[in-house]
């Protein structure tokens, strides 16, 4: 597998289940080594995508391509290359953690020889010491999950596919569990899907958003917000008019704007937002143009750090309004980085 | 067909470890128990015909009724309850591997549990010193139909299995599956409406299909190859179908 060839690439992914078209039309790419995340609300066709890739579910058009082999065609040799973990990490009841370790590494076809010392490692990586003799059914949901992911790195695949693996933890472990996800960085290359938005932020290179089985953005998180957010924005409390407000912005830059104002508060004070067209940070000529004016009277401002759920809504939003749009006859469109 | 085994070892420790197996045997053992101490206790009491191992074997219906149901019923709708079967389906194994490997692991846990059963007739043979009461022939012809019948029994019972998610369906499946060919077809073989000529052909499949017949001829010693193919078929083609109808679900979820 050359360096430059993409990890996984799917084109024009479409499933239909009964008449439902739970994947519509979905094309993106993975470089080696990187880490994308899936983002979407309930029932946008993340799950459907990723047991798809892993040839568990057959497509019904499209075309999917691990390390340059179809899915498709040859899902023996795709289930060799992949790690997954699916939702709700299912795990059986009755084995020991160790024991099931071992059982999987047998079935992907480890040696017995190196089985043994990878096991010891995972345990040791994902803090399983303690309970490697314990019965699954009986550990916490921590602990499952870490099971579940050392699982899935077991035989070191290529790929690794995790469906939500940080769902109902706690801030602790899901620390934790980015820090092993994070380490797999360069080495595999990792699909994973979540709903918690910081985590994925912070853990991925780049994220694809899904709404209605359609792809809606795709980039990195910073330049999905520059895209769908403007580049820079400020909430402004202040007291004074907005028309002489705009002209002292327009006097420090042309480019700023005042997108939105409340309605004054009791004690006079309203919020503004402003938006800018650069990045440049106008936080200090704003403060002291508007201190040098008599008219007004600042209390706050602050330069507003979109965060990953703000391009979600914004993205989804902007989904649901161009989806509904159809019915008049328009093009529905999709954005690609 | 590599993991095969992998797949065979782990589903017997997987049923040695679960308690369902051992009330299974606890059962199976107490009925099995007290049909033969009553076929000794008539036997002792007034002269029989037949010897006590044909007698015994005549019971076989009830506990295979209702074992292999609790044997079985568990393997393949568990996993596909609980989502396992997600995960093991994307590792390199095929549908087959799951399928057969199971379906290994419960015949050889039912021919266990029929082998114990010849520690009766150790005991029996132990104690008591008249050789006319044990003998091998009938003894072993009873246990080789155990054995291949077992193949056709076992199967319908993972291919009850792989109907449902429930394993409360899937045992009672299993059960009335397995009644209706041991029992149901001697019953309906009894109807006089069958005998008329227009229905001649199906009269013949119907008489080729009787399970106890086939105990009849097996326990005096006639291992026929027509009914050995009734079983050997029968159980392939279960298992075809077990194999194919959880593709299909898992294509159609």
């Amino acid at each position: 597998m050359s360096d430059s060839q993409p990890a996984i690439v799917v084109e024009n992914l479409v499933k239909t289940f009964a008449g439902v078209t739970a994947v519509s039309n979905v094309s993106f790419s993975v470089a080696q080594g990187e880490i994308l995340g899936f983002l979407g609300p309930n029932g946008a066709g993340k799950s459907t995508t990723m047991r798809i890739l892993t040839g568990y579910l057959p497509a019904s058009s499209g075309t999917a391509t691990l390390c340059g082999i179809p899915v498709a065609s040859r899902p023996d040799e795709i289930k060799r290359l992949i790690g997954y973990m699916p939702e709700n990490n299912p795990l059986p009841e009755d084995m020991r953690v160790a024991e099931y370790l071992y059982y999987r590494g047998r079935l992907k076809e480890m040696s017995r020889r190196k089985l043994g010392p990878r096991i010891d490692e995972l345990l040791e990586l994902c803090d399983l010491k303690q309970v490697r003799h314990r019965i699954i059914g009986k550990l916490s949901k921590g602990y499952r999950q870490r099971v579940g992911i050392a699982e899935a790195i077991l035989a070191e695949p290529p790929v690794i596919i995790m469906d939500e693996p940080t769902i109902g933890l706690d801030p602790h472990q899901i620390f934790i569990v980015r820090d092993l996800i994070a380490r797999l960085r360069g080495r595999m290359t990792v699909i994973i899907s979540s709903h918690i938005l910081p985590e994925i932020e912070k853990t991925c290179d780049r994220v694809l958003i899904i709404n209605q089985g359609r792809v809606v953005a795709s980039g990195e998180p910073e330049a999905l917000k520059r895209e769908l957010l403007g580049p820079a924005r400020y909430d402004v409390e202040l007291i004074g008019e907005s028309a002489d407000f705009a002209a002292v912005l327009a006097g420090i830059d042309s480019s700023l704007q005042i997108t939105s104002e409340e309605v004054p508060e009791d004690d006079g004070f309203r919020s503004l937002i402003v938006n800018a067209d650069r990045d440049e940070d106008f936080s200090e000529p704003m403060i002291r143009a508007i201190a040098a004016d008599p008219r007004f009277r600042l209390r706050a401002l602050r330069r507003a750090h979109p965060t990953l759920e703000d391009v979600f809504l914004a993205a989804t939003k902007r989904s649901w309004d161009v989806i509904d749009r159809p019915a008049a006859g328009q093009k529905v469109e999709i954005l690609k980085n | 067909m590599r993991h095969l085994l992998t797949i065979l070892g782990h589903e017997i420790r997987m049923l040695l470890v679960n308690p369902g197996t051992y009330i299974a045997t606890v059962l199976f053992l107490a009925f099995m128990g007290f049909v033969f101490a009553n076929i000794l206790d008539a036997y002792s009491t007034d002269p029989q015909i037949m010897s006590p191992s044909i007698a015994f074997f005549e019971f076989f219906w009830f506990p295979v009724v209702f074992m292999v149901p609790l044997l079985t019923m568990k393997s393949i709708s568990e996993e596909r309850r609980l989502g396992t079967l997600e995960t093991l389906l994307t590792t390199p194994v095929s549908t087959t591997e799951v399928v057969l490997g199971k379906y290994a692991a419960a015949y050889l846990l039912y021919l266990c549990l029929w082998a114990s059963t010849g520690g009766f007739f150790y005991i029996l043979h132990s104690f008591a010193d008249d050789p006319r009461l044990l003998d091998p022939g009938p003894l072993i012809g009873g246990f080789v139909f155990i054995a291949i019948s077992g193949l056709f029994f076992v199967a319908i019972g993972i291919f009850a299995s792989s109907m449902s998610r429930n394993q409360a369906v899937a045992g009672i499946l299993g059960v009335v599956m397995l009644a209706s060919l041991i029992v149901g077809l001697r019953l309906l073989a009894g109807v006089e409406a069958l005998g008329a000529e227009a229905f001649a052909p199906a009269r013949a499949m119907l008489d080729y299909a009787q399970v106890f017949n086939h105990l009849e001829d097996f326990t005096r010693g006639i291992i026929d190859t027509r009914q050995l193919l009734f079983y050997l078929s029968g159980a392939t083609l279960t298992l075809i179908f077990s194999i194919l109808g959880l593709e299909a679900k898992l294509i159609h979820s």
